[in-house]
């Protein structure tokens, strides 16, 4: 049965993966490439490597993608449930627990001293993004446009989503020269 | 965790005209968030603190804290409980395909037009220039956070434990959800006084 198997292949790495998507593709490709043997590994990377040029949620493409070739429509909504039903479950669950204590001040004195974690987690994805960049683009184009967005963020204030746009038009004009 | 619905006081927007903005906000964050859902935190956060006001900046760190010690996909985690939060099950459902959808038809759409993936350069070297872009967004988010860290707990202390989670996650590789599990617990022991001392 397609279905239940591609509703077990993405339900576990949508519960055992920490870190978010990216971090849950090797679990993906476990069960996806060894155990069901849907895919080659080597088809299994290309996937991969369209699904890191798009845009959006990677464990979602992977999913949607993978469920529609291997059980059209009805495969893709199966696939898809499977790898975000179960954590938003528990997230909602566990927000809704929280939220009825809002007022005691042990959970107001949360917010204070987990704002030092989540700034180290995202300095730390800031620093794997310029590294990347570096290592593919270069060190001088990397800063170009690290220079430019953050000039056109913060001094300019122009909003995300056309500064993004900018780097694509950029990087597609690049690649035609 | 001190979450209100900001929403709910004063002029509050209809069911049609709440989804139609979950909708709007999160298909920009899908549709323009490169480099998989951790990297569309920035986009969260224009779209949840400053372009609708959702939430705070304080709410909105809870929330992605606490999305942090969860499995699973970060992004639908965000967009699914903030659409439950303001919109409840059908506001839940309209962020997350607005979050997923577009993204997944794109994906599916390109992959069978070009049969196999072949090499798509244009495609590869338009998301090359968005990394560097997405640093950015990062970066200052972080001192976002580290800014407000100094303001409230002091930057003697703030510091500290910055310095401490760097050297715990960095250093020792302990997995972010043990540390801030850390935190959860260290709040609610009993030797703790907490809140207003500080």
């Amino acid at each position: 049965m397609i279905f239940w198997q591609l509703f077990i292949a993405f339900l576990i790495p949508g519960v055992l993966g920490y870190g978010g998507g990216p971090a849950s593709i090797p679990l993906v490709e476990a069960e996806v490439v060894d155990r069901y043997g849907w895919m080659t590994t080597q088809e299994f990377g290309e996937v991969l490597a369209l699904g890191n040029a798009l845009p959006g949620p990677i464990a979602t493409k992977m999913a949607g993608y993978i469920g529609y070739t291997e059980g059209g429509f009805l495969g893709a909504a199966v696939a898809l449930l499977a790898a975000v039903g179960p954590s938003l479950v528990l997230m909602i669950g566990l927000m809704v627990t929280l939220l009825k204590y809002k007022d005691s001040p042990k959970v107001k004195n949360i917010t204070k001293l987990i704002r030092p974690v989540i700034a180290v987690l995202l300095g730390v994805m800031a620093l794997q993004f310029f590294v990347e960049s570096a290592d593919e683009a270069g060190i001088a184009e990397t800063l170009l446009l690290a220079g430019a967005s953050l000039y056109l963020l913060e001094v300019k204030k122009i909003h995300p989503a056309f500064v993004i746009l900018a780097a694509l038009a950029y990087g597609a004009a690049t690649a035609f020269i | 965790m001190i979450h209100q619905k900001t929403r709910t006081a004063g002029a509050r927007p209809s069911r049609v005209k709440l989804n139609a903005e979950l909708f709007a906000a999160f298909f920009r964050v899908g549709i323009f968030g490169f480099g998989g859902g951790p990297s569309s935190i920035p986009l969260f956060h224009q779209e949840v603190v400053k372009k609708y006001k959702w939430m705070s900046d304080d709410e909105f760190g809870d929330t992605l804290a606490l999305a942090n010690t969860m499995p699973g996909p970060i992004a639908t985690k965000m967009a699914g409980y903030i659409g439950y939060r303001l919109g409840g099950i059908p506001g839940s459902m309209t962020a997350l395909v607005a979050t997923v959808l577009p993204t997944v038809f794109l994906m599916v759409l390109l992959l069978t037009i070009l049969q196999s993936n072949k090499d798509l350069p244009w495609v590869s070297s338009m998301s090359a220039a968005v990394v560097p872009v997405v640093g950015v967004m990062l970066a200052v988010l972080t001192w976002d956070f580290l800014k407000k860290s100094g303001q409230s707990l002091g930057w003697g202390k703030a510091v500290l434990l910055t310095a401490g989670a760097v050297l715990l996650m960095e250093g020792l590789g302990l997995h972010p959800a043990f540390l801030i599990l850390a935190v959860l617990i260290f709040v609610f022991l009993p030797f703790n006084k907490g809140g207003g001392d500080e």
